[in-house]
């Protein structure tokens, strides 16, 4: 089964926001300057940001904001953010397997953004909806 | 220099209690979006079962990613943070976290790796409570790229 597409629009003020709510204040999260020197093509989007919109996505899914026993994902590419007002969108989608135990279920899920995926191997595990 | 694999299985001594409060846990939640009134309110939380505010399921990072500086700063490892890309991340959860946790991580190093030049250092966090009662596992998973 397929669950509905989510989008999440994500800007700068979003990442600044996040940086001081989370305490990860690394630069290449909101200066061009410091992301473009170590080799990024601009400010990118804290890699636990886009696991906090995917794991919103989830808890979204699963009705309840509690139910999530088991979240793992591996930051497969970097989301650029541009300094506009726009920013950029992330596309959350998840399919749902079978085998994940009595109660439970488990959630494969797709991130992408500008059609590229930027999470691999991203999975829940949820408490199934009754 | 490769990170030294004999560091795996080193577990680290715990970290002092932090303390989950409720403005914090809200303030995490508006910050990722997260508008689930059992994230804002405890009259909320409460009718799921739970003693006050639940954090999203990432929120444990606020903690743990400081806690894992104690791995990350450790000289005799000598991870060299400015090349340091995040790789993977995972949560195993016995339950969420709440406010008023009082939460202490126990650090250990899982693997080390290294691969075409690029070093592999994963970490595991135990969040229990300071009475013990544990909370979530947490795995994180970073590359130190290698000099180009």
């Amino acid at each position: 089964m397929e669950l509905p597409t989510k989008t999440f629009r994500v800007t700068r003020a979003d990442l600044v926001r996040y940086a001081g709510a989370s305490g990860d204040f690394n630069p290449i999260h909101w200066s061009d300057r410091v992301a473009t020197k170590v080799g990024l093509p601009g400010v990118i989007a804290h890699g636990m940001f886009t696991m906090a919109l995917v794991g919103r996505a989830v808890a979204e899914w699963a009705g309840a904001p509690d139910a999530v026993v088991d979240y793992g994902v591996r930051f497969a590419r970097p989301v650029v953010v541009p300094d506009d007002d726009a920013g950029t969108e992330i596309e959350v989608s998840a399919k749902v397997r079978e085998g994940a135990g009595e109660g439970l279920t488990r959630l494969d899920i797709t991130a992408t953004c500008r059609g590229e995926k930027v999470l691999s191997q991203a999975r829940a595990v949820i408490r199934t909806p009754g | 220099m490769p990170l030294d694999p004999s560091f795996v299985g080193r577990t680290y001594p715990p970290t002092a209690p932090y303390q989950v409060g409720r403005e914090k846990i809200r303030e995490f939640a508006t910050a990722i979006g997260a508008a689930h009134p059992a994230h804002h309110d405890p009259e909320a939380a409460r009718a799921l079962g739970h003693p006050d505010v639940v954090a999203p399921p990432t929120f444990p990072v606020v903690l743990t990613m400081a806690a894992t500086q104690q791995i990350v700063d450790d000289p005799a490892l000598g991870v060299d943070y400015s090349r340091v890309v995040h790789g993977d991340q995972r949560f195993a959860y016995t339950r969420p976290v709440v406010a008023g946790d009082e939460l202490v991580c126990v650090n250990t190093i899982e693997d080390i790796s290294s691969r075409s030049g690029h070093d592999f250092l994963t970490t595991r966090t135990d969040v229990s409570t300071a009475a013990g009662e544990p909370v979530v596992a947490v795995w994180s998973k970073i590359v130190v790229r290698g000099e180009a």
